[in-house]
């Protein structure tokens, strides 16, 4: 970390700048490579919501003529097997990546909040066994854990939403928890006491906010991480069922066979997979520069 | 204690209005379980107020000045503490019997308190006005419109200039003496009967002291509260409170009006606070006894599982005898309402 400390700067830079959009555009400057990263998830974003906008062709619609066409006029990014239209299948593809990659993360953090902050308010025996659980979970990698949970739900969207949400939970929650414990000796916790506030509005309305700042970064960098997982779930058969266009999927169904005599049916979904993923780290790299405490020291 | 406080209203300042007793203090008790053992951190400790009036709790750090503060307002951290003794009557209520969500009602709107670090008292994601509201939603039921209204009242009130602009703005925003008149505008915007400032002074440069202590002064003259200050600083007392406690591990060891205990202090802690600080005129006598050097008591406040046998300041006090370490002192009345326990207070 070249700078360390972003908020000085933003106040000094800030002093003249007042817009959001020449905030943002300071911003820009000060995290290039996160402004990068932003502009590809940005572009994710949009694709998936306007799929249909930006594309002529159903994702599912099959047409035998231009099986395994090659990328050309009409067929930007070729079609696989099936004759379905790949740049169709790509975008159409961006949908369930968000839709999983989102969903997840909110349904892992959500979860993960909720017990890490109980667990660092209550303290006591439910700390002590909330922990141990945390600790098993903790000991198998996010894959693993997914695999283990997709395999036991089944393959649907929904599923595959909560499967990769679940070994999630762990690492949220263990942030909330210590960040919680530190906060619940603050004065302003015990200030709050004096003014008479019970113990469950101090936790949410004072402790809970005061510990989101680093649930943003851990989620923007949970966000590709989600991504991935669900993209290796479908490559193993396990995520999006067909005839769903899921990048893994799309990947796992060509690789073996068509990787040699049409490339783009590995290519494209790949490139995808790879610059959102890469976006997503950036972002949550910058992120991280901007709102831990620790590197403004 | 309230035949003592009788007295006193009579020789505090004519302009001060005081009333009758709102708070009184029986007998209080407070320990703590340690790896130790058990530590007495308020040891019987008892007090009265009447509205409008200030009393001054001084000490050395770890006396029991913050926990008997703490006490008051029921929040002893339990485990390990625990209050295990005594009455705390706030208008004929003891809050010590009341069940913790009735005295939830009581803490920021009948009994406030200001804390000694403003830099840290506020939360940091919340607006000033937010968190003045929200005690005023909470204990009057207002609206948020109401309440936000109040909120500017109150910032105006405590002389924050541009009040309407300082509600949306964010404890960072402010400077530390401002902060500590944003603590003051919580404590007070429920009009409580008592306020406990426990050191609100101690974290502010000496120019924001004075003027936080006045300002202090003139809403407790304003709104007729009785503030039980607590602090180390014995300018501070003489320049604010009518009477003063002094503690010494966890116990009352001298009470009486601040004049009476500045000019004729009894007991040889008190003595040797007063000695311990720099003066202009008023100990010049005793200046000149110590070749105008500034005396320091020495050693530190014993450790309160471990106290001696006799008086707890015996360990550190030139005066102490055989009698001193076997017998802790009776608290008595050795001069009209000057209360200490030393069995050398008459010599």
């Amino acid at each position: 970390m070249t700078s360390t400390d972003h908020s000085v700067e933003l106040a000094k830079a800030g002093a003249n700048v007042t817009g959001w959009w020449s905030r943002l555009v300071f911003l820009a400057l000060r995290f290039p490579l996160g402004a990068f990263g932003a502009v590809i998830v940005a572009l994710f974003v949009f694709a998936a919501i306007f799929a249909d906008a930006i594309t002529t062709v159903d994702p599912t619609s099959t047409n035998a003529a231009k099986s395994l066409a090659a990328p050309g006029p009409g067929v930007l990014m070729g079609a696989d097997f099936m004759g379905r239209d790949m740049y169709s299948r790509v975008v159409h593809g961006a949908r369930i990546s968000l839709a999983v990659g989102v969903g997840s993360t909110v349904l892992g953090c959500l979860f993960g909040v909720i017990i890490g902050l109980a667990s660092g308010y209550l303290l006591g025996w439910f700390d002590l066994l909330v922990q141990r659980v945390i600790d098993i979970m903790q000991a198998l990698p996010l894959l693993v854990m997914a695999l283990v949970m997709a395999a036991s739900l089944g393959p649907s969207l929904q599923n595959t939403i909560i499967a990769i949400s679940i070994p999630l939970i762990p690492n949220v929650a263990r942030v909330i928890r210590s960040n919680t414990l530190a906060i619940r000796e603050l004065p302003y916790v015990e200030a709050a006491r004096a003014q008479g506030m019970s113990e469950l509005r101090i936790a949410v309305r004072h402790v809970l906010p005061n510990t989101l700042a680093p649930l943003i970064v851990l989620g923007t960098a949970q966000l590709g991480a989600a991504i991935l997982t669900e993209a290796s779930l479908s490559f193993l058969g396990l995520g999006i069922p067909e005839p769903h266009p899921s990048w893994g999927r799309m990947l796992s169904e060509s690789a073996a066979e068509y990787v040699r005599t049409a490339p783009w049916l590995v290519i494209f979904p790949g490139l995808a997979i790879s610059l959102v993923v890469f976006g997503t780290n950036l972002l949550g790299d910058a992120m991280r520069d901007l709102l831990d405490p620790r590197q403004r020291s | 204690m309230t035949s003592t406080t009788a007295e006193i209203a009579a020789t505090a300042p004519g302009e001060r209005v005081i009333g009758d007793t709102v708070l009184a203090v029986e007998g209080l008790e407070t320990v703590f379980y340690t790896r130790a053992g058990m530590v007495r951190a308020v040891d019987r400790v008892s007090f009265s107020l009447r509205a409008g009036e200030t009393l001054a709790v001084v000490g050395e750090s770890g006396c029991g000045k913050s926990m008997t503060a703490l006490s008051i307002m029921r929040l002893i951290p339990d485990p390990p503490g625990r209050i295990v003794g005594g009455k705390v009557v706030l208008d004929g209520t003891d809050l010590l019997q009341l069940s913790e969500p009735e005295m939830r009602k009581m803490r920021g709107n009948r009994v406030s308190m200001i804390f000694q670090e403003p830099m840290t008292s506020l939360n940091p994601v919340l607006t000033v006005g937010r968190q003045i509201s929200q005690a005023l939603m909470m204990h009057q039921g207002m609206s948020r419109a109401a309440a936000m209204e109040r909120a500017i009242e109150m910032l105006r009130l405590v002389k924050v200039p541009e009040p309407a602009q300082r509600v949306k703005e964010y404890p960072h925003q402010l400077s530390g003496g401002m902060r500590q008149r944003v603590m003051i505008a919580m404590a007070l915007s429920c009009n409580p009967r008592v306020l406990v400032a426990d050191e609100p002074t101690t974290a502010l440069d000496v120019t924001i002291q004075a003027q936080i202590l006045d300002l202090i002064l003139e809403l407790q003259k304003k709104l007729g509260t009785a503030v039980i200050l607590i602090t180390h600083d014995l300018a501070v007392v003489a320049e604010t409170a009518q009477r003063v406690i002094v503690m010494y591990a966890g116990r009352k060891v001298e009470e009486a009006t601040v004049e009476e205990l500045f000019t004729h202090p009894r007991h040889p802690y008190t003595r040797g606070l007063m000695a311990s600080i720099p003066r202009l005129g008023l100990m010049r006598s005793q200046a000149a006894q110590t070749g105008g050097r500034l005396q320091e008591i020495p050693g530190m406040v014993p450790p309160l599982f471990d106290l001696p046998e006799g008086c707890a300041y015996a360990p550190r006090c030139e005066r102490a005898d055989d009698h001193c370490r076997a017998e802790y002192p009776p608290y008595e009345e050795k001069r009209p309402a000057h209360w200490t326990a030393c069995w050398h207070a008459d010599d």
